[in-house]
């Protein structure tokens, strides 16, 4: 088990190294000059190259790679342009409300998409059945931002229950969590659907039937435990989606997450900040996925952890 | 039956056809279908409710909704048939390249588009907008870019597969260039998959071209682009409500058209995958 673990999370450092890069590369290969950009078109020729040497600029891209992935590994992840504020400082500021939003999300999405699911596969083609399918089509097409919109028009406006935006009770967090759920729900329950319906096809389904174990047991003890490996798959996926959908409801709804500091960088141009962002992202997204992969184990004992 | 007899039983996939096609027209036939200049402000009538002299009411500046809508359908279909284009070409390439040379060059590309599908689809089209800068050009760019990891996968998994079949074998043994394989054998067997990820591809890349502008990283005003139209409408919210969910209201619709045809379009061409996803 152990050797396991570490061995995945040994996989995940070149996953995260490449992110590292792709990130790095994309902002090297910004057109115009960051650092004329960043201080405005009027800026001495010495401040320029002042900040200049100052970032590092001036050396070659592979050296300032290395530099930069040397410094995160022990823990420095630079000083945000803006601010002037270590970017961890920031980060670790932010980050407390993105993982309060997206696991309330998730929580949400979760439980609503697999009812949904289980609920359609266990009466397929019924009046039930059909409104889930096209509402998990909708939910699929409605752009989050929107969502959000809409929900602040009706909840907040016009019927005067919610708070429009902003942070703090237990309240502002309703809309965001459920606009940020609605898109996972929709896919929760699509997969569950499918899933379920597969595994009541199944041989052994039929003979726990067959011999006379009650229909919730067949369903909670063989269907529904087969059929969550699948889901805990997509699982893991919509967690990236949920960090992408994140940085708009956070925006919509002005809350102050990793999400509105990762657009707030972008527009800055401050991309020492930036890269710390999206660095936290794709930690949480590979430690997530590493969890999924470690509960098969608990639900299928049929999975080796050979890795 | 064949594939479209299949498709035409499919209710949902007939009326996302519909939809579709009313969008093509639209976008195809702007200046002669919208009632105003899209550009045309009239700052006396701002944010005018719809009904009346404006069917969907007028923005901030007072700039007619549904003329904005019209035109913006051609932004939303131009970036989402261009990014289309971008992913599978791309995807093509890399696919065939990852598929027929095997070896450290396939470990490589795939690793690389392990990572690709690993990050999340937002911040990869994020990171390329802040990279190359915003602009209805490069939002299409990075639109694409986040499709050509998929379609490479199934290129690969294709070619890996009839490389294998006997027929490929003899037209290899025959000395058939990899180019004209690419043409006569395993473009035919992919095609069906590739349009229905196309479609379905359209449907997101249609949302995430939206989700840029919206955050004013993707297309630039003045262009009348949905995204756009909602997040400017955002700060009238409160007092015109219409402004920012009117707009919202054709990008659901659009991506919603995308998503029919496309599901049905996978029952129809593909009755393995039937009910799956």
């Amino acid at each position: 088990m152990l050797t396991f673990v570490v061995r995945r999370l040994l996989l995940a450092v070149p996953v995260l190294l490449g992110v590292v890069f792709v990130v790095m590369l994309t902002v090297d290969l910004l057109p115009g000059d960051a650092v004329t950009l960043m201080l405005g078109e009027h800026a001495t020729k010495d401040a320029v190259a002042r900040l200049r040497d100052h970032l590092g600029l001036d050396k070659p891209f592979l050296v300032r790679y290395l530099d930069y992935v040397g410094r995160v590994a022990r823990g420095d992840l630079g000083r945000s342009i803006q601010q002037n504020r270590p970017v961890g400082d920031e980060l670790a500021d932010a980050w407390p409300a993105t993982l309060q939003l997206t696991v309330a999300a998730l929580l949400v999405a979760t439980v609503v998409g697999l009812a949904a699911g289980i609920t359609s596969a266990v009466w397929p083609n019924s009046l039930f059945d059909a409104m889930a399918r096209l509402g998990s089509l909708f939910g699929l097409s409605m752009p989050v931002f929107w969502t959000g919109l809409v929900l602040i028009v009706v909840f907040a406006l016009w019927l005067n229950w919610l708070p429009v935006g902003g942070a703090g009770s237990l309240g502002h967090l309703v809309l965001p969590t459920v606009t940020l759920a609605l898109p996972s729900v929709a896919m929760i329950a699509r997969m569950t659907r499918s899933a379920v319906l597969d595994v009541l096809r199944e041989d052994y389904v039929r003979t726990a039937r067959a011999k006379g174990v009650a229909e919730p047991w067949v369903l909670a003890r063989h269907a529904l435990r087969n059929a969550f490996i699948p889901i805990l798959t997509l699982l893991g996926l919509q967690s990236g989606q949920l960090m992408g959908g994140a940085v708009l409801t956070e925006t919509v709804f002005a809350w102050p997450g990793l999400g509105r500091l990762m657009v707030k960088a972008i527009f800055a141009r401050d991309y020492v900040l930036l890269q710390g962002a999206v660095l936290v992202f794709a930690l949480a997204f590979v430690v997530i996925n590493l969890l999924v992969d470690l509960s098969y184990g608990l639900l299928d004992p049929r999975v080796g952890r050979q890795g | 039956m064949d594939a479209w007899g299949r498709f035409r039983r499919n209710r949902l996939a007939l009326i996302g056809l519909a939809l579709v096609a009313v969008l093509a027209a639209s976008a195809v036939l702007a200046p002669w279908l919208a009632p105003y200049d899209p550009a045309r402000q009239s700052l006396i009538e701002k944010r005018a409710k719809p009904g009346g002299k404006y069917v969907l009411g007028a923005d901030e500046f007072g700039r007619d909704i549904l003329s904005r809508v019209i035109y913006g359908s051609r932004v939303a279909l131009l970036v989402g048939l261009l990014s289309a284009a971008i992913a599978v070409a791309g995807g093509l390439l890399l696919g065939t390249l990852a598929g027929f040379s095997g070896g450290w060059l396939d470990a490589l590309l795939m690793r690389g588009i392990e990572i690709l599908l690993a990050f999340p689809y937002l911040l990869l089209a994020l990171a390329i907008v802040a990279a190359l800068g915003p602009g209805a050009l490069n939002t299409t760019i990075a639109v694409g870019i986040w499709g050509v990891p998929a379609v490479t996968r199934i290129v690969r998994g294709s070619v890996l597969a009839l490389r294998e079949t006997e027929y490929v074998g003899a037209a290899r043994a025959l000395g058939a260039p990899v180019f004209a394989l690419l043409r006569r054998h395993i473009l035919p067997n992919i095609v069906p998959g590739l349009i229905v990820y196309a479609t379905l591809f359209m449907a997101n890349a249609i949302l995430l071209e939206a989700a840029l502008s919206f955050l004013g990283l993707g297309v630039q005003p003045p262009t009348a682009s949905w995204g756009l139209m909602v997040s400017t409408g955002r700060d009238v919210l409160l007092v015109a409500p219409h402004v920012a969910t009117v707009p919202g209201l054709a990008i659901m619709l659009t991506v919603l058209a995308f998503n029919f045809v496309g599901d049905g379009l996978r029952d129809a061409l593909d009755p393995r995958l039937r009910g799956s996803g």
